[in-house]
C-alpha cells in the first residue's frame, strides 16, 4: 500500500460521507473509545524508508511492526527509548504513533512523543501532508507531528513517522527494596534529585524493582548509593510491565490509569496501585466512580483515565474545560472537517 | 536597515489615541508607552537589521491584566506581538506597526520550585539562566542552554523551541517543559499540560512550543529540573581540515557514546573567539570540536577513553582534556562567546541557522566557502555539530550600500543548500520574519494551508503576531517565480518537507 492509496481512501471516504475507522496491527483496540466507521487497514503500508546509524534517526512507514524496527536498531546497539508497548507481535510504528503510549523508561529519556521528529500524514480531506523532518532539530512550521502523538488517529492517518534513537545502555540490573507505598515513593522522589542513572521503577505489594542502565562502572556506582538486593532475570518484569502481561492486569477489571505528579504521596484509594515512573505513573482496578477518582486526583494535580475495560462507549478520558475543549474542536476541523478520521475514538464529540 | 513586508494589513478600525485610552486603565498609565522617545527601544530584537514602530508597548502585571488586555483588543481587532527579552534573532518579536508591542518584563519571578517533583513554577519573564541559579543549591538544574541564557526568557524559550549546547542528550525545550498557561487571543486563560508526565487529550503543549507568538501569549510555564550531573568533563580536539572534524562526529555517535554537548568551530571562529576570551583554542587549527561527557565519575572516565580513541582515529591533530571545573568552563567560554567575539572583528555579522543531517556537514561547509567566494562576504562557523545545527556567521558592514542585502541573500542561499541536504531552515531560532521566503522551499501549499488553519483555529482574525512564520500562498507564489532557474523550481527532486 502506497501514500497515495491511503490518501485515495480517505479521499472516498469523505465523499461518500462513511467514517473510517483506521486499524494497524489492531492490538490497541481497546485504548479509547470503542472504535466507529469501516475498517480502514493499513498494515501493508510498512518497511523501514531510511536507517543511517551515524544519524542516530530512523524514517519507517506505518505499518512497520515495532518488532522489527527495535530488532533492526539493536543490531545497530540502539533503541527506541520510550518502550512503547507491544501488546501483539505485530504491534505497527503508526498505531504506537497514534496511542502515544511509553514505557518503563519514559520518565528518564523521554515519551514516545519526544522522540518524533518528523511525520508524514494524510489528512480528512484526503491530503498527504508532511511535518517535521529528519534532522535532529527543526522549528519550521508548528509541530503538527507531534500533535499527531495521542490523537488517536483522529487527526490524520499515519503513513510515515521519523524517530530519533538513542544508543542502548550496555548494562541494565535491577535491584529490589523491601518497602510500603509511602516509603518507596519518598525514596524514589531522593534518589530523582541524585545522579543515579535509574531507568524504571515499579512498587507493588511492598516490594519497589528498581531497575539501572548504564556503563558497567556507572551502574555498580548507582549499585552502591541505593543498596537493595539484586534481582536476577530481570527482563521479564520489565516486559511485563511494558505491555501490562504482568498478573496485576490480568481479568477483566477496569484498569485506570492515573498520571501524577511522581512525589504525590499514596492516593488511599481502594485496591492494590501499582506504581510506575518513580512515582508518576499508577495503576488501579475496579469499579471506581469516575467523579471522585478524578476530585481525589485534582488535588494532587493528577489525572485518569479509563485505560482497559469498562464502559467504553462512555467518555475514557476526562473532559476538558470549556475552552480547551472549543479548541480541540477547531482543531479536529481543521484536519479533518467532516469528521471521517476515527470519530468519537478520542472524545464522543469529536 | 531593512523593512519587513508582513502578508497582511490588520489594522483596527479605532485611532492609536483611543486604543492607548482604554489600555491605560488596564494595566495604568506608567506602562502603556507611546511616546516616540519611549518606543525606539523596542523597534527590534535581536535581529536588528529589521525594524519598526508598535502603536505602544504594554507591560501588563498580572495575569489579570494580559486577560483584560487581550479581550480589548480582540474587540477592537488590535494586532499583539508578544515579546520576551528581545533576544530573538528571527525577527519574531519585531513590532508590527498597526499593533501593540505585549512586552512580558515584568512576569520575572520564580513562583515556585519543588524539589520532590523535580519542577519549578516560572513566570514567562524568567531569564533562562535565572531558573538554574534558583535550584543550584538543591543540585538541580534546567536542562537547554541557549547560548544567550543570561538574557533570555523562559517564555521567549518557549515560543522559539529554544536549544542549546547540551540539547543533544537533553533536548530541547519542549523535552524539558510540564505545563503552560495560555492567554488565548479573545483573553482566556487555558491551562495545559500538568505538573505531570503526560496528560489526556490533544497535545497543546507541543503545539504551543515554538508557536512563535502566533496562538496564545504564555503567561506561566512549569519547567522540568534534572539532577545536576556528578561529573562533566570536556575534550578539545583540533583538526587540520574540516571533513575530518566532521567525520569525527559521526564517529563519535556510530561508537554508541551520546555525548552532553557535541560542539564544532572552524578556523575564523577560533581565530575571533580566542582573541577574545582567551580560552586556549589552537589558533592555527582549521576546525575544533568540544565534546562534553557526563554522568557519574566511573562513567565519565569510561567514556573519555573511548572518544580519545575515535578522536585520535578520525585524524585529530590533538586532544586536550579539562583537568577541572575552571578548565571545562574556559573550553566552552569561547563557544558561547562565539557570536560576540565575531561582532568584534566586523563591523556587522549576521547569523544564519540551519539544520542538516550530520553525514552532510562536510558537503555543506563545502558549499558554504563556495557560496562565501561568491558573494565576496567571509564567513565563520560555529555548530551544534552532534546535532547537525549550523550557525554560520556572515561578516558584513551594513554602511556599505548593498551589503546587507547581499548577506540575506547568500544566507537565504545557504538555507536553501540545507534543505537540498535533507535538512531544514531553522534548528532553533525561529522563522520570525527573517526566513518566511524560505517556508516556500520547505514546504509545498498543502502544508501551508493546513499552518494557517491551525493558526485560525487559534486566532480566527489573525490578530496575534501578524504576517510571520508562515507566509502566505500567494507570497510564496510570488517568491517561487523569482526563483525560478531554467523553468524549474529549487531542488525539482527532493521531496518537500
Ligand atoms: C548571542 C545570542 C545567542 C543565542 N543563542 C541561542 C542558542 O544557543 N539557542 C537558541 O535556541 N537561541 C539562541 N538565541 C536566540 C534567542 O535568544 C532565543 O530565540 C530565545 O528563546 C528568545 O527569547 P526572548 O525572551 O529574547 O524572546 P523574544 O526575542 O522577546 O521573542 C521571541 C519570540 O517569542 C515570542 N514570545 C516571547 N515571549 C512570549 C510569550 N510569553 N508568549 C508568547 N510568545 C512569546 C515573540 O513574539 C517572538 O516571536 C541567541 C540569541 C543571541 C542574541
Amino acid at each position: 500500500m502506497e501514500y497515495a492509496d491511503i490518501a485515495e481512501r480517505v479521499g472516498e471516504a469523505r465523499a461518500a460521507g462513511a467514517p473510517l475507522s483506521i486499524r494497524g496491527g489492531g492490538s490497541k483496540e481497546f485504548i479509547g473509545r470503542t472504535p466507529q466507521g469501516e475498517a480502514f487497514d493499513v498494515s501493508s503500508c510498512r518497511g523501514i524508508v531510511d536507517y543511517d546509524p551515524s544519524e542516530l534517526v530512523i524514517s519507517a512507514r506505518c505499518g512497520t511492526p515495532l518488532t522489527e524496527l527495535e530488532a533492526l536498531l539493536a543490531e545497530h546497539g540502539q533503541m527506541l527509548p520510550f518502550e512503547a508497548p507491544v501488546y501483539a507481535p505485530d504491534a505497527t510504528i503508526g498505531g504506537a504513533v497514534a496511542a502515544g503510549l511509553s514505557g518503563p523508561r519514559r520518565p528518564w529519556t523521554g515519551s514516545l512523543r519526544d522522540f518524533v521528529l518528523g511525520a508524514v500524514c494524510v489528512d480528512g480531506r484526503g491530503e498527504l501532508l508532511r511535518f517535521g523532518g529528519r534532522v535532529m532539530k527543526n522549528v519550521a512550521g508548528y509541530d503538527l507531528s507531534r500533535v499527531m502523538v495521542g490523537a488517536l488517529g483522529t487527526l490524520g492517518v499515519i503513513t510515515e513517522v521519523s524517530f530519533k534513537v538513542l544508543p542502548a545502555p550496555r548494562v541494565e540490573r535491577t535491584r529490589v527494596f523491601e518497602f510500603d507505598e509511602a516509603r518507596a515513593i519518598e525514596f524514589l522522589a531522593s534518589a530523582g534529585v541524585t545522579p543515579v542513572p535509574l531507568s524504571a521503577s515499579c512498587h507493588l505489594d511492598g516490594e519497589l524493582y528498581v531497575r539501572l542502565s548504564g556503563s558497567e562502572s556507572g551502574v555498580r556506582a548507582g549499585e552502591e548509593v541505593l543498596g537493595g538486593e539484586r534481582v536476577e532475570q530481570d527482563d521479564d518484569l520489565w516486559r511485563s510491565l511494558r505491555n501490562q502481561t504482568h498478573p496485576f492486569f490480568a481479568g477483566k477489571l477496569p484498569t485506570w490509569r492515573l498520571s501524577v505528579p511522581p512525589a504525590a504521596p499514596p492516593l488511599g484509594l481502594s485496591g492494590a496501585c501499582l506504581t510506575e515512573w518513580g512515582g508518576a505513573l499508577r495503576w488501579i482496578r475496579g469499579d471506581h466512580d469516575w467523579e471522585a477518582l478524578q476530585a481525589t486526583l485534582s488535588t494532587v494535580g493528577g489525572t485518569s483515565t479509563l485505560f482497559r475495560n469498562g464502559d467504553r462507549g462512555g467518555e475514557v478520558f476526562p473532559a476538558p474545560d470549556a475552552v480547551t475543549r472549543r479548541l480541540y474542536t477547531r482543531l479536529k476541523e481543521s484536519f479533518d472537517p467532516d469528521r471521517i478520521l476515527n470519530p468519537g475514538r478520542l472524545y464522543g464529540d469529536l | 536597515m531593512a523593512t519587513f513586508a508582513p502578508d497582511t494589513r490588520i489594522r483596527s478600525a479605532l485611532a492609536p489615541g483611543a486604543i492607548v485610552d482604554r489600555l491605560i486603565p488596564v494595566v495604568g498609565e506608567d506602562h502603556v508607552l507611546h511616546r516616540p522617545e519611549q518606543l525606539a527601544p523596542y523597534e527590534c530584537d535581536g535581529l536588528s537589521a529589521y525594524r519598526s514602530v508598535p502603536l505602544a508597548v504594554v507591560l501588563p502585571g498580572s495575569v489579570e491584566e494580559v486577560c483584560e488586555v487581550m479581550r480589548v483588543c480582540s474587540e477592537n481587532g488590535v494586532p499583539v506581538v508578544a515579546r520576551g527579552a528581545g533576544t530573538g534573532l528571527s525577527g519574531g518579536a519585531l513590532p508590527y506597526e498597526h499593533g501593540i508591542l505585549l512586552v512580558l518584563s515584568r512576569f520575572n519571578r520564580i513562583l515556585s520550585i519543588d524539589p520532590d517533583n523535580r519542577l519549578a513554577v516560572v513566570q514567562p519573564g524568567v531569564r533562562n539562566l535565572a531558573i538554574s541559579e534558583a535550584v543550584s543549591n538543591l543540585g538541580l538544574y534546567y536542562a537547554p542552554d541557549p547560548s544567550s541564557q543570561i538574557a533570555c526568557s523562559i517564555g521567549g524559550n518557549v515560543a522559539e523551541n529554544a536549544g542549546g549546547v547540551h540539547c543533544l542528550k537533553y533536548g530541547l525545550t519542549v523535552h524539558n517543559i510540564l505545563a503552560l498557561k495560555v492567554v488565548t487571543v479573545d483573553g482566556e486563560l487555558i491551562e495545559v499540560g500538568g505538573p505531570r508526565l503526560d496528560s489526556p487529550g490533544y497535545d497543546l503543549l507541543a503545539l504551543m512550543t515554538g508557536s512563535e507568538g502566533l496562538l496564545g501569549v504564555v503567561v506561566e510555564v512549569t519547567v522540568r529540573l534534572l539532577p545536576k550531573p556528578a561529573s562533566a568533563r570536556a575534550l578539545l580536539a583540533s583538526f587540520d581540515d574540516v571533513e575530518s572534524a566532521g567525520r569525527a562526529v559521526a564517529d563519535i555517535i556510530s561508537a554508541g557514546v551520546l555525548p552532553a554537548g557535541l560542539e564544532m568551530m572552524d578556523n575564523p571562529s577560533i581565530r575571533a573567539t580566542e582573541d577574545f576570551v582567551h580560552a586556549g583554542y589552537p589558533v592555527d587549527a582549521a576546525a575544533i570540536l568540544i565534546c562534553e561527557l557526563d554522568g557519574t565519575a566511573e562513567e565519565v572516565d569510561d567514556q573519555i577513553v573511548q572518544v580519545r580513541d575515535v578522536l585520535a582515529k578520525a585524524g585529530a591533530a590533538q586532544v586536550r582534556l579539562s583537568n577541572d571545573e575552571a578548565e571545562r568552563i574556559r573550553f566552552w567560554s569561547g563557544r558561547k562567546n562565539a557570536f560576540p567575539a565575531v561582532g568584534r572583528i566586523s563591523p556587522d555579522y549576521y547569523c544564519i541557522d540551519g539544520t542538516i543531517p550530520r553525514r552532510a556537514l562536510g558537503s555543506i561547509l563545502s558549499e558554504i566557502s563556495r557560496l562565501s567566494e561568491e558573494y565576496g562576504l567571509a564567513v565563520a562557523n560555529v555548530f551544534h555539530a552532534g546535532d547537525g545545527n549550523l550557525h554560520p556567521l556572515i561578516l558584513y558592514d551594513a554602511n556599505k550600500p548593498g551589503e546587507f542585502e547581499r548577506t540575506e541573500t547568500l544566507g537565504g542561499r545557504i538555507l536553501e543548500a540545507c534543505v537540498a541536504a535533507g535538512g531544514t531552515i531553522t534548528g532553533e531560532h525561529g522563522v520570525g520574519v527573517e526566513k518566511i521566503n524560505q517556508m516556500c522551499v520547505l514546504f509545498g501549499d498543502a502544508e501551508l494551508e493546513q499552518f494557517h488553519r491551525v493558526k485560525a483555529a487559534f486566532d480566527p482574525e489573525g490578530l496575534l503576531n501578524p504576517g510571520k512564520a508562515v507566509p502566505t500562498l500567494a507570497r510564496c507564489a510570488e517568491f517561487n517565480a523569482m526563483h525560478v532557474h531554467g523553468g524549474q523550481v529549487p531542488f525539482p527532486d527532493i521531496e518537500r518537507f
